[in-house]
């Protein structure tokens, strides 16, 4: 099956057409333009402050972009208030209405929309066994725990069975392990439902768990739209790279090569070598990004074409993988990880000892900004 | 729970003496079957009878009573209003001019309140009487009400709307099933405070009551100035207890929903 992002021939269900949204002077979505597809599962990453909530929110409806237009289902829903779209929204405080039950919190979508007490009944019964929530359909929700309220949120923005559901740091409120279920249970239930999730994080493990696609925002911008392990494996800047998960940068010059570039790095240090199929002139400044789990340690000088040589600075034990931060002559320092695969007290290279790093010519990715 | 020690005992019986004494006066008083005030000649309930007989207090009585139950009502929907709007709305021009002024009236002292409605009734012709202290009740109450709605409305998340509006609520709609009930304590607070400064005021009834209405604080305050009556005793007495049936009836409401909601 082709990935609908990757068919020309697909039908978007929202496309973002050189979306602007001003707040005074301030821009907070600067001429964005997105297609998200049906059945997606898509997550909105970023910073704090880089316009994926405001993107969120122009989608339900409680802000208006100052310029461009917003289709759903190939129509302008720009002028449409919330109210009247077909697109609900899970709130990142909840937003359970304190004074009605679980059962009438889940309700008070359908009853607006006027549904026969008998499918509304039966829509609610749905809804409470989808999320688990049966036993708790008396009770208030300052009567229920945090992740309980979390699901009752879920579904309430689910009962109505909108065309899309909107997700604003549904996890935000819970604690990590507690996070690490619900995300599954979220996959679970967005596969069930065949409804396309939008959803809001700036936890980039939540967006990699949960989203078939990625869009990276960086001030009102997508810096890069793929499937998790794309931007994970090939990020398309230095920004998408440090953002997602931990990565070593090497500033240099490129000299073109027949299969990619060499790098000159540091002074007297040999070249560094990198396959890849952007072309650079030779002499353009540029980066290679290479992930600490792709570099390996060795004691003794390894037969590799890329190696450098440090001592150790730093070692970050977190278990199950132990991160070493190793200090390179020229003054760089790299941090490379290993999997600890055997006992702590086994453990090869400890604080100051001289090792040797390297790397094989696909590990990095060569980024021109 | 640690006992009184006695200077404690001392400064609780000094403060509420202090505080209770004259009303207790007052109250027994009431029940004195003589004439003259401040000698006790027995018990005696004559003082409430003839009070019912009283024309002049109870059309002063129905009046104040109608001009609370109406002046609150409408000061409470006005306030409320207006402390939506000032709470909720978006940034504009002049916002907070606006609800600065909306609070001025809590310190304008009331003599002036009163005179510049008086003026203002006399300049547009509107004769005096029930419907000035109606107006005049609603314009200085009104304010208290935005008070005490808008802390409410500043600690209520607004994200509650959004979810109204976003499952299908029209805006007024969203203000009536979610807003509305979640303020409703904020708002029956301001209602029997406006019911209650209507109830008591002396200053701007005076200024603007005209002579087919007088309210009981007016009332009261005439016929005090001709000598202290038994009668009046009587009727303050009466007044006590429906207040305190009013402040002990809404303490009990908002225990009972504290516990509820625990």
């Amino acid at each position: 099956m082709v990935d609908p992002w990757n068919d020309p021939d697909a039908k978007p269900l929202i496309s973002f057409q050189n979306v602007t949204k001003s707040f005074g002077s301030f821009l907070a979505v600067d001429n964005l333009s997105l297609d998200i597809f049906e059945k997606e599962f898509f997550a909105l990453l970023g910073p704090s402050g880089c316009g994926k909530t405001t993107l969120l929110r122009m989608l339900a409806g409680f802000e208006a972009p100052t310029s461009g237009s917003i289709l759903l289902a190939n129509r302008d829903i720009t002028p449409i208030p919330p109210n009247k779209r077909t697109v609900n929204m899970m709130f990142q405080s909840y937003a359970l209405f304190p004074h009605l039950s679980v059962y009438d919190n889940i309700a008070f979508g359908l009853r607006r929309q006027k549904m026969p007490k008998a499918q509304l009944a039966s829509r609610v019964d749905e809804m409470l066994t989808l999320t688990r929530l049966e036993r708790f359909a008396n009770r208030r929700p300052h009567q229920i725990s945090g992740g309980q309220r979390q699901r009752v949120a879920l579904a309430r923005s689910l009962a109505k069975a909108p065309k899309l559901l909107l997700l604003d740091e549904p996890m935000g409120a819970l604690d990590k392990k507690l996070r690490q279920e619900t995300q599954f249970e979220l996959v679970d239930i967005q596969e069930k439902t065949g409804t396309t999730f939008v959803i809001v994080t700036h936890d980039q493990e939540e967006a990699m768990t949960v989203a078939t696609r990625v869009g990276v925002m960086n001030e009102g911008q997508l810096v890069q739209v793929e499937a998790p392990d794309v931007i994970y494996e090939n990020p398309n800047s230095t920004y998408v790279a440090s953002f997602l998960g931990q990565i070593n940068l090497i500033e240099g010059r490129a000299t073109p090569t027949a299969s990619g570039i060499d790098l000159v790095w540091a002074e007297g240090q040999p070249r560094l070598h990198c396959k890849t199929d952007v072309v650079f002139s030779s002499g353009q400044r540029c980066h290679l990004a290479i992930r600490p789990e792709k570099i390996m340690i060795h004691a003794e000088e390894p037969e590799s074409r890329n190696k450098v040589c440090g001592t150790v600075l730093d070692i970050a034990y977190l278990g199950n993988i132990s991160t070493y931060h190793v200090e390179l002559i020229s003054g760089h320092v790299i941090k490379a990880q290993t999997t600890n695969d055997r006992r702590i007290s086994r453990r090869s290279f400890t604080w100051d000892d001289s090792v040797w790093l390297s790397w094989t010519d696909t590990a990095a990715v060569a980024l021109a900004n | 729970m640690r006992r009184l020690t006695w200077f404690n005992t001392t400064a609780l019986t000094f403060g509420f003496a202090f505080l209770y004494l004259p009303v207790v006066i007052l109250v027994v008083y009431s029940f004195n079957s003589s004439r003259l005030v401040t000698v006790w000649a027995g018990f005696s309930t004559k003082w409430y009878f003839e009070l019912l007989q009283n024309q002049l207090f109870i059309d002063a009585a129905w009046v104040t009573l109608r001009v609370a139950a109406i002046s609150s009502t409408i000061a409470t929907i006005l306030g409320t209003m207006a402390a939506y709007v000032l709470v909720r709305s978006a940034r504009f021009y002049g916002r907070t001019l606006f609800s600065g002024m909306i609070y001025a009236p809590l310190v304008m002292p009331e003599v002036i309140t009163g005179l510049s409605l008086l003026l203002l009734f006399i300049g547009i012709g509107l004769d005096r009487g029930l419907v000035t202290i109606i107006l005049a009740h609603t314009t200085f109450s009104m304010c208290f009400v935005s008070v005490v709605v808008s802390s409410r409305l500043a600690n209520f998340d607004r994200s509650l709307e959004e979810a109204a509006l976003d499952l299908g609520c029209t805006p007024f709609h969203a203000f009536c099933l979610v807003t509305l009930p979640n303020i409703a304590p904020a708002v029956i607070a301001g209602w029997l405070l406006a019911f209650s400064l209507s109830l008591d005021d002396l200053v701007i009834a005076s200024f603007t009551a005209g002579p087919s209405a007088t309210t009981l604080p007016i009332r009261i305050w005439s016929s005090v100035r001709l000598g202290v009556s038994p009668e009046i005793n009587a009727l303050s007495t009466l007044l006590i207890a429906m207040v305190s049936i009013g402040v002990i009836t809404a303490a009990l409401i908002s225990k009972r929903n504290l516990l509820r909601q625990n």
